[in-house]
């Protein structure tokens, strides 16, 4: 099991956005999570990512409980591509690539290849300041697959791409899932964009796993 | 994932640091001149009276330096957001060695910072040159304190509202010990008193500074 979720509840600002969810995610598997605006489901995502804790219930991933010294442990496992992209504006998107491969061990030439698979070799001198939206979504892109994680986690990972650039988050999908022990989490509110990609679809409703859907 | 010593990925994050100041020459570009500036704006109210500049030229040169150096050691907070400080967490960056990137990245950017300010300061008012030996060590020791202190401030200010405001009310106060012992130890020179116990005072704010950062770098660690 990759990831295990059990009765979560998060309360932020006194509000409650999780609550009682319980979810486990299987290795290989690539779960799809729907929900409506405000139903929790990016809150989910950082939980799994361990960047928020929950007020109460238990979160494992890759068998560790989440104390202090677990969540050291799994974090360089875990790859998030959240709302906005994670770029330094006054850095180019080679920079932003290369100092990540800098801070895992990895040689800047990954960086430069990571950078070609996801179509941006061109742009790579580019700052990502100068650059679009879409094209600051697949330099993301191309950091999860720099970082080769057990546990990728796409929030809303359509949003700002072109129709052509769609298939290439599929292919970053199968590769992340057919690795050995990786999983991938998506979250949208777009269910057209998670079928066909997804073994199952969870929804999210008021902080809640309230269906299961297969796809 | 290789693992990565943490001095190494401070460097790193300094390296950074200072890549992203050279592109937006916030420090060298904004902050210097403003405190050239200053500097320029006090012989004009105090007037040509040149043996009383020449006397409050290196004090002035460091409350120059302190105020405006708190500028420059919080700007950080503009180019690490959310995003990217989840990023640097999940490819296993503490925030241990997030702050010793950034007191690295700072302490090179004040060391500039007071090469750019200081030739202002001699042209302006003309100090007398008694002491200026032991500004060799108390350059860097000031450079080194100042900006492990703006990391510190900028760390424990995450994620608060008004940080921008709010790191330098944190950090202003504290650097009072730092311009106690750089202008100490220049009026202890001048005056033939022995100039080594200001530059003790210095050491030791750098060393509980260091120590002050790493306990409050662990102690986010268990929180994060």
């Amino acid at each position: 099991m990759v990831a295990r979720l059990d009765a979560v509840r998060v309360d932020r600002h006194r509000i409650t956005i999780l609550r009682d969810l319980s979810l486990a995610i299987a290795v290989g598997e690539v779960v799809g999570v729907l929900g409506a605006n405000g139903s929790g489901k990016s809150t989910l995502l950082e939980v799994l990512a361990t960047l928020i804790r929950p007020t109460s219930g238990t979160v494992e991933l890759f068998g560790r409980r989440l104390d202090a010294a677990g969540r050291r442990a799994v974090r360089p496992r875990i790859g998030l591509l959240g709302h906005t992209a994670a770029l330094y504006d006054r850095l180019t998107l080679a920079e932003n690539l290369r100092l990540v491969a800098r801070l895992i061990g990895q040689p800047a030439e990954r960086a430069d290849a990571v950078l070609a698979e996801v179509g941006l070799e061109r742009a790579a001198d580019r700052l990502a300041v100068a650059c679009s939206q879409g094209m600051r979504r697949r330099a993301d892109l191309a950091r999860v697959l720099l970082t080769r994680p057990g546990l990728v986690l796409l929030d809303e990972v359509h949003a700002g791409l072109d129709p052509d650039a769609v298939p290439l988050v599929d292919d970053v999908v199968r590769t992340v899932a057919g690795r050995d022990g990786a999983a991938c989490v998506l979250v949208s509110h777009e269910p057209d964009r998670l079928a066909g990609l997804c073994d199952r679809l969870v929804r999210v409703r008021s902080g809640r796993v309230e269906v299961e859907e297969p796809t | 994932m290789s693992v990565v010593p943490p001095l190494t990925q401070a460097l790193v994050l300094a390296g950074k640091d200072l890549r992203l100041e050279r592109r937006t020459g916030e420090a060298f570009l904004v902050v210097a001149p403003f405190g050239a500036v200053a500097l320029f704006m006090v012989p004009l109210a105090v007037g040509a009276d040149t043996p009383l500049l020449a006397t409050l030229g290196p004090a002035l040169f460091w409350v120059v330096v302190l105020l405006f150096g708190v500028l420059v050691t919080v700007r950080g907070s503009a180019t690490d957001g959310p995003a990217q400080r989840a990023v640097l967490s999940l490819v296993g960056v503490t925030p241990r060695v997030r702050l010793a990137g950034r007191a690295f990245g700072n302490t090179v950017l004040l060391l500039g910072f007071q090469a750019v300010i200081a030739p202002v300061a001699l042209v302006l008012y003309a100090p007398e040159p008694a002491g200026w030996v032991w500004l060799l060590p108390m350059v860097p020791l000031v450079a080194v304190g100042l900006g492990t202190l703006g990391a510190l401030a900028d760390l424990v200010s995450e994620g608060l509202a008004g940080r921008a405001v709010l790191g330098p009310l944190l950090v202003a106060p504290i650097t009072v010990p730092l311009l106690l012992g750089a202008t100490g130890v220049l009026d202890a020179a001048r005056y033939g008193r022995p100039a080594w116990p200001w530059l003790v005072l210095v050491v030791t704010v750098d060393l509980a500074a260091a120590l002050l950062a790493a306990w409050c770098a662990r102690h986010l660690e268990d929180q994060s």
